[in-house]
């Protein structure tokens, strides 16, 4: 099969020019928010993009052209941010965008600013992204001097001003009422909704938040159609999305694929399967939040929003990773616990208390002092969490214990029944003092 | 350009960075919006947030200094005191992990004679365990400053720590500058 035919949003990474204005433009970069602003105006785009269902791929997977709608009618101060906080372990594919085609990112939220009337767009980009947050600054004030952005653009029929926001290393901001209140200058701790912030969000005016890969997919769907991006993918799940592979496969990184792509065929023709040695023992397949799959349950499901729901897991971020056989999944998951923990903001009890007594109740198995109850208490915790905080990320916390536990159950029961797992802190500790 | 760069503890901006801020606060729509972005210009230039940046801030940015400290402790990146010159952020998230992150740590650790959380004693090295830095399809990673080294190797974190004690200007994966 040929991958190429499924370039979208990737058809300039790798390129080493491809960031630069001037190789945007002889792409016929700039075309679309031109057309949007000098013939098409708001309404009519915001028609386009919501007939061509493209979906948020952040991880929520919500409808683009839907959230735009709620922007009150005749809101006068409107904001729009893109969400470049990309955290989610696992997930890299919105870094590639930044990096090969910052253009695209820049056009694509221009045209969304103008869709939803916003005089005012925030790119917010996680601090470990120094780099990029240089390299789209760069690129934005090329937009600028090329008339695109600022003062006077486009004969003053739409003057968009651009902020690159700098996160400062904070995961919750990912979430989009924490990264609001993050641009406020506050602690990236999400509000509770309603209001949802396309009612009141940034200084209590309307603000719509959408996810990198979303916003880079506009220019696109404005060019070609709604229909020609609809012929791609599924019925419910339109059009094309990055999935950003780890772990140890012959050809991991960002790959763009159709949705509805059976698992199978992207782990074969895409990934070129397992590396040497390695056996395929699961799959987590849109970020570290998502239920953990079986080889077995991966290899029958295909890769859209609605066939990864029906296999009890989610599409997530598209940040897809491989667990090979040699992997101890009790391991893993204390891995991942330390992290929700860590990253908890806590000002809600079930997910500040919760996340640490899950990671503390697997320390404690694998350090063989467990209890065959232990399994029952990590459920209770868990129970004790889901659905009872403001943001989810108690959820994204629940989500891969629950699956780990589910799934791998007899890893979990061999630790409980008193068997030390081999810990490698304590080799260091040795290393270091001798 | 007026800004006033200076109050009672003797902490200030001047010159480019002056004008830097003089553009934030001109940029972002109210002062308490300038907070990030000020603490990163502070922090770039003097490599950590101090207690008389903490004032100054809160006075310029029109806050208490409480709600200056709270963000500066909420967020990871931000530091409230001096970092050793070069900090090494090597990822313990799933991915890297997968992929070797920890006999990656327990390598650095015997080369710099430390522990994850500590400096060496000369202020040179620090060694850190960070979440997720978004390079998981090239772990193990770590991050260095601005920028990120991936598909990391006892030999290849070797090759780093030998070049940044000699001086040597590192060569980032991440940097596709040196490309051009």
């Amino acid at each position: 099969m040929n991958q190429d035919q499924y370039r979208i949003l990737s058809k300039r990474f790798g390129r080493r020019d491809g960031h630069k204005l001037a190789a945007y433009e002889a792409d016929g970069g700039y075309r679309a928010l031109k057309r949007a602003v000098g013939e098409l105006g708001a309404p009519a785009v915001r028609e386009e993009v919501k007939a061509s269902g493209l979906r948020g791929r952040g991880g929520a997977g919500f409808p683009a052209g839907v959230k735009w709608g709620f922007v009150p009618p005749g809101a006068e101060t409107v904001y729009f941010m893109v969400n470049a906080d990309e955290s989610e372990p696992g997930t890299f594919k919105d870094r590639y965008l930044l990096d090969y085609d910052p253009h695209a990112v820049i056009e694509g939220s221009a045209i969304s600013s103008f869709a939803v009337g916003a005089k005012l767009c925030v790119i917010y980009i996680r601090g470990e992204f120094g780099w990029l947050v240089d390299r789209v600054q760069k690129a934005v004030d090329e937009a600028y001097a090329a008339g695109y952005l600022g003062r006077g653009a486009f004969g003053g029929a739409y003057e968009l001003e651009m902020i690159v926001h700098k996160g400062a290393g904070a995961y919750i901001c990912g979430e989009e009422t924490g990264l609001i209140n993050s641009v406020t200058g506050l602690k990236g701790q999400p509000s509770i909704k309603p209001p949802f912030p396309a009612v009141s969000g940034f200084l209590g005016q309307p603000t719509i938040v959408n996810n990198v890969e979303t916003v880079a997919a506009v220019p696109w769907i404005l060019e070609h159609g709604a229909a020609a991006y609809r012929k791609f993918g599924t019925e419910k799940s339109p059009g094309t999305k990055l999935f950003s592979v780890s772990g140890p496969v012959r050809r991991p990184g960002v790959h763009e694929i159709p949705l509805g792509l059976p698992f199978r065929e992207f782990f074969t023709d895409w990934l070129g399967g397992m590396a040497d040695g390695e056996e395929l023992k699961a799959v987590i397949m849109g970020g570290s939040s998502v239920p953990v799959l079986t080889a077995a349950e991966a290899m029958e499901t295909a890769l859209d929003y609605e066939s990864l729901a029906a296999a009890g897991t989610m599409l997530g971020s598209g940040g897809m990773i491989i667990i090979p056989q040699r992997c101890d999944m009790v391991e893993l998951i204390q891995v991942l616990m330390h992290f929700y923990w860590d990253e908890s903001c806590g000002q809600c009890t079930p997910c500040r208390e919760g996340t640490g007594w899950l990671h503390k109740i697997v320390k404690r198995l694998r350090r063989g002092e467990g209890a065959p109850e232990d399994l029952a208490l990590l459920e209770r915790v868990c129970d004790g969490m889901a659905g009872l905080t403001i943001c989810p990320l108690a959820d994204a916390a629940v989500m891969p214990m629950r699956s780990f536990l589910q799934r791998f159950r007899p890893e979990f029961e061999a630790l409980a029944a008193g068997r030390r797992a081999t810990e490698p802190d304590s080799r260091w500790a040795r290393e270091i003092r001798s | 350009m007026s800004v006033p760069v200076e109050d009672g503890t003797g902490f200030g901006l001047d010159g480019r960075d002056a004008a830097r801020f003089a553009d934030i606060l001109a940029r972002y729509p109210t002062r308490r919006s300038a907070l990030m972005p000020t603490l990163w210009l502070i922090q770039d230039r003097d490599g950590h947030i101090s207690d008389a940046a903490v004032s100054w801030t809160a006075a310029q940015l029109e806050l208490s200094e409480a709600k200056v400290r709270e963000v500066v402790s909420f967020y990871a990146m931000y530091r409230d005191r001096p970092q050793a010159r070069h900090v090494l952020q090597v990822c313990h998230n799933i991915s890297c992990h997968i992929m070797g992150a920890q006999p990656l740590m327990i390598h650095l650790e015997g080369k710099l004679g430390i522990r994850r959380g500590e400096a060496t004693p000369d202020g040179e090295f620090a060694l850190e365990g960070v979440e997720c830095l978004g390079a998981c399809g090239m772990g193990p990673c770590l991050q260095l400053g601005r920028h990120l080294y991936e598909h990391l190797t006892p030999e290849k974190a070797d090759a780093l720590v030998d070049g940044l004690r000699r001086g040597d200007p590192p060569r980032p994966d991440t940097d596709r500058d040196l490309e051009e």
